[in-house]
C-alpha cells in the first residue's frame, strides 16, 4: 500500500493524468455535440481510430507533424460525412450507421497498415512525426504545479480549449442554440426555420472534427506510431462521460477527467507487478461502474419526482 | 410473400452485389494482377472440397453470432457483448475440456452448457442494467468486451497455460471433449449440426412461442408492448440471457470444434460480424444460416485472394460496412421500392 500511495502522490503521475484525459475531453466533446443535436454518434471510436492512422501516414509522408495533423482532421470530417451522408439523407439508422463506421475503421486501417508498412500491427517501420511539447514560461517554473501543467504536447492544451470552445459555441452562439433545438425537438425546430437535416449535419462534421484532433493525439503524442485498434475503448468511455456529464460540457470535461485518472491509475500500478491482464481491464471497470451508478441514481430520482 | 417483403430481399441482394463489385475495384487498385485475382476472390471458393469444407467451417461461429445478434435487434437491444462472450466462454469452457473425465458424448456436452451458462450469467451484467435502469446496453456491453478480455486472459496465463508450449496457449483438450468431424477431407466439425439445430430452435422460440412473441412486440414498439400487459423489464432480460447463451455455445463450440487448445489471445471478432449477418438475414433466424455462409464465402475468397497476391483480408471490414450501410438505409432505392409495390397492388 506504501509502495501505491509513493507512486500516486507524484507530479508525474498528475501530469500523466492530463496525458490520458487528452483524448478522451477531445471525444466526449464530440459525443456532446452530436448528442445535443439528437444525432447521437456512437462512431467516435471508428472516427479517432482513423483520423491517428491518417495522422501518422500523412506526417510520414509530407514529413511533417502538422500535415500529419492536418489529413487526420480532414479524415475523420470526411467519416463523420460518410456517416451523415447515410444517416440523414440516406436514412440509416444512426446506431447501425455509426457500427458500420467502427467495423470500416477497425479492419480498413489495417488494410492500408498493411498496404503501406507491410505489418498488420504496428506502423514503427514508418517515421512519422510527432506534434510537439510545449513548454508554459514561468508557470514551468513553479515547483511541483509546474511539471505538472507545463510541458504537455500541444493538443492537450488544444483539448482544455475544446471544452471551452464548446461550452461558449453551445451556450453562447446562434449555432449553438439550433444544435440544442433541434435536439430537443426537432418538428419545433423545424417550424421556426431551421433546417434540421442542415444543423444535424454540422453537429456530426464538429463531432468528426473532435475525433480528428483526439486521433491525432493518440498515434503523434501519446505514442509515435500506429496500432492496430490503438484507441482501445476511449471513444466508448467518452459516450459514457457524456452520459454522466448530463450532455454538459464542462460536466462532461469533468467526468473525463475521472476516467482518466482510472486509465492513469492503471498504467501507474501496472508498475507494481500486480497481475497485469487485470490491471489493464481498470479503465473499463471504472466506466461500467461509473455508468452503472449514473444510471441507478437516474432511475431512482425518477421514481421519486 | 408481400411486395414488400420480396422488395427488401432484392434491397438486400442489391446491398451484395455492391458489396462484391466495391471489392473488385479494391483488388483492380491493389493488385498486381487484378483479373486473376478476381477469378480467384470469386471461383476459387467453389473449386475444391478442402475450400468448401473451409466456408462451412468457417460459417459455423458466424451463425451463432448472427443468431445472437438476431434476438437483440429482434428486441430493438444494440449490444455488442457477443464478442466478449465468445472469449469468456471460450476460456471458461476450457477446463471443462481439459480436467473432468467425462465419458464420450457427455465430454463435449458439458463444455458447451458451462460455455452457453457462463455467457447467460455474463450477458445478464448490461441486460440486468438495462432492464432494471436504462443503463446503455451498448456502452455497458462495450466494456464488458475489454474487461471479459482480461480477465479470460488472467485464467488463460495463471491457469490454462501449457508451460510446455512456446507460445500462450492451454493445456490440450482431452481427446473425449473434442466435437467430431462429420465430413472426412474437411475439417467440418458436429458444431455445424448444432449451429443449424440452434437457428431452427431460435425460429421456433421468436415465431411459435409466447416469450419469442413478447420479444418482437417489444422490439416493434416498447411502450406499447408495455400498455398491453408486457413486462417489457423480463423481456429485456430473457433477450440477453437467451443471446448471452447462444454466444457462449458459439465461443466454446468454435474451440472444441476447429481448435485442440484455448489459443485466442484477442477477441476473436465474431460481435461485429453477428450485427452485419443479421442485418443481411432480416433478423431471421433461419436466414442467419444463409447469411452466414455469404459471409463465410467472402471471407475465404479474401483469404485466398491473399495468398496470393498481398491484398490484406482486411478488405471484408471495408465490405461489411457497405453492406451495413446500404441495408439499413430506408431511402436507398426508395424510388423503385414504390413503384415496386404499387406494381403489385395492379395485380
Amino acid at each position: 500500500m506504501n509502495a501505491f500511495m509513493k507512486l500516486i502522490f507524484t507530479s508525474d503521475f498528475f501530469y500523466s493524468i492530463f496525458r490520458v484525459t487528452t483524448p478522451l475531453l477531445f471525444a466526449s466533446m464530440g459525443a456532446v455535440l452530436s448528442d445535443v443535436a439528437g444525432v447521437p454518434n456512437i462512431a467516435l471510436e471508428g472516427m479517432m481510430l482513423i483520423a491517428a492512422f491518417a495522422g501518422m501516414y500523412f506526417s510520414y509522408v509530407f514529413n511533417s507533424a502538422l500535415m500529419g495533423l492536418l489529413f487526420a482532421v480532414l479524415f475523420a470530417v470526411a467519416a463523420a460525412a460518410v456517416m451523415a451522408f447515410f444517416t440523414l439523407y440516406y436514412k440509416t439508422n444512426i446506431i447501425l450507421g455509426g457500427i458500420a463506421i467502427n467495423s470500416l475503421a477497425s479492419g480498413g486501417t489495417i488494410f492500408f497498415l498493411y498496404l503501406v508498412a507491410h505489418d498488420k500491427g504496428t506502423s514503427v517501420s514508418l517515421a512519422s512525426k510527432v506534434l510537439p511539447n510545449i513548454n508554459i514560461p514561468l508557470i514551468g517554473d513553479i515547483p511541483i504545479l509546474g511539471p505538472v501543467i507545463s510541458g504537455h504536447n500541444v493538443l492537450t492544451y488544444v483539448a482544455v480549449l475544446a471544452v471551452l470552445f464548446t461550452w461558449y459555441l453551445l451556450k453562447k452562439t446562434p449555432l449553438g442554440y439550433h444544435l440544442r433545438a433541434v435536439g430537443e425537438k426537432k418538428e419545433a425546430a423545424d417550424s421556426v426555420g431551421i433546417s434540421v437535416i442542415k444543423t444535424q449535419t454540422i453537429a456530426l462534421l464538429l463531432s468528426g472534427l473532435m475525433c480528428g484532433f483526439g486521433g491525432a493525439f493518440m498515434s503523434m503524442g501519446y505514442v509515435s506510431w500506429f496500432s492496430r485498434d490503438m484507441i482501445s475503448g476511449r471513444g466508448w468511455i467518452a459516450l459514457a462521460a457524456e452520459a454522466m456529464g448530463m450532455q454538459h460540457p464542462l460536466g462532461t470535461a469533468a467526468t473525463s477527467l475521472l476516467f482518466g485518472v482510472a486509465d492513469a491509475l492503471s498504467n501507474a500500478v501496472a508498475t507494481l507487478g500486480w497481475p497485469s491482464d487485470l490491471v489493464k481491464t481498470i479503465p473499463y471497470c471504472a466506466t461500467l461502474a461509473g455508468l452503472a451508478i449514473f444510471s441507478i441514481r437516474a432511475y431512482r430520482k425518477n421514481k421519486n419526482a | 410473400m408481400s411486395r414488400e417483403r420480396s422488395f427488401n430481399m432484392i434491397r438486400t441482394a442489391v446491398s451484395m452485389l455492391v458489396a462484391i463489385l466495391v471489392a473488385f475495384v479494391i483488388i483492380l487498385i491493389v493488385s498486381d494482377q487484378p483479373v486473376e485475382s478476381i477469378k480467384i476472390f470469386l471461383v476459387m471458393p467453389f473449386s475444391s472440397g478442402s475450400y468448401l469444407g473451409n466456408i462451412v467451417e468457417t460459417a459455423v461461429p458466424l451463425i451463432f453470432s448472427g443468431l445472437a445478434m438476431a434476438v437483440m435487434f429482434k428486441a430493438n437491444l444494440f449490444n455488442l457483448g457477443g464478442e466478449g462472450i465468445f472469449f469468456i466462454a471460450g476460456a471458461v469452457g476450457s477446463f471443462v475440456a481439459i480436467w473432468p473425465k467425462f465419458p464420450s458424448v457427455l465430454a463435449p456436452l458439458a463444455a458447451i452448457v458451462v460455455g452457453a451458462l457462463v455467457g447467460m450469467v455474463v450477458m445478464m451484467v448490461p441486460g440486468g442494467l438495462k432492464a432494471k435502469y436504462g443503463a446503455n446496453e451498448m456502452v455497458t456491453s462495450l466494456m464488458m468486451n475489454n474487461i471479459l478480455l482480461g480477465v479470460g486472459l488472467y485464467l488463460l496465463n495463471n491457469l490454462l497455460r501449457d508451460p510446455g508450449m512456446a507460445s500462450l496457449v492451454s493445456y490440450k483438450y482431452r481427446k473425449k471433449a473434442l466435437l467430431a468431424n462429420i465430413v472426412p477431407g474437411t475439417r467440418i466439425h458436429a458444431g455445424f449440426l448444432i449451429a443449424v439445430l440452434c437457428a431452427v430452435l431460435v425460429y421456433l422460440f421468436m415465431y411459435k412461442s409466447k416469450w419469442g412473441y413478447e420479444i418482437r412486440m417489444t422490439g416493434n414498439n416498447a411502450k406499447f408492448a408495455s400498455y398491453s400487459g408486457i413486462n417489457v423489464a423480463k423481456v429485456i432480460l430473457i433477450v440477453h440471457m437467451v443471446a448471452g447463451a447462444i454466444a457462449g455455445a458459439g465461443g466454446i463450440i468454435e474451440c472444441i470444434g476447429l481448435h485442440k487448445r484455448f489459443e485466442w489471445t484477442a477477441l476473436p471478432g465474431y460481435g461485429f460480424d453477428g450485427a452485419m449477418i443479421a442485418m443481411l438475414a432480416g433478423n431471421n433466424p433461419l436466414g442467419v444460416i444463409g447469411a452466414a455462409f455469404f459471409v463465410s464465402y467472402l471471407r475465404i475468397g479474401a483469404d485466398l485472394v491473399n495468398r496470393s497476391s498481398d491484398i490484406p483480408t482486411e478488405m471484408i471490414a471495408i465490405l461489411q460496412s457497405i453492406i451495413i450501410l446500404l441495408i439499413s438505409a430506408e431511402r436507398f432505392l426508395h424510388k423503385y421500392r414504390q413503384r415496386w409495390i404499387e406494381k403489385g397492388e395492379k395485380k
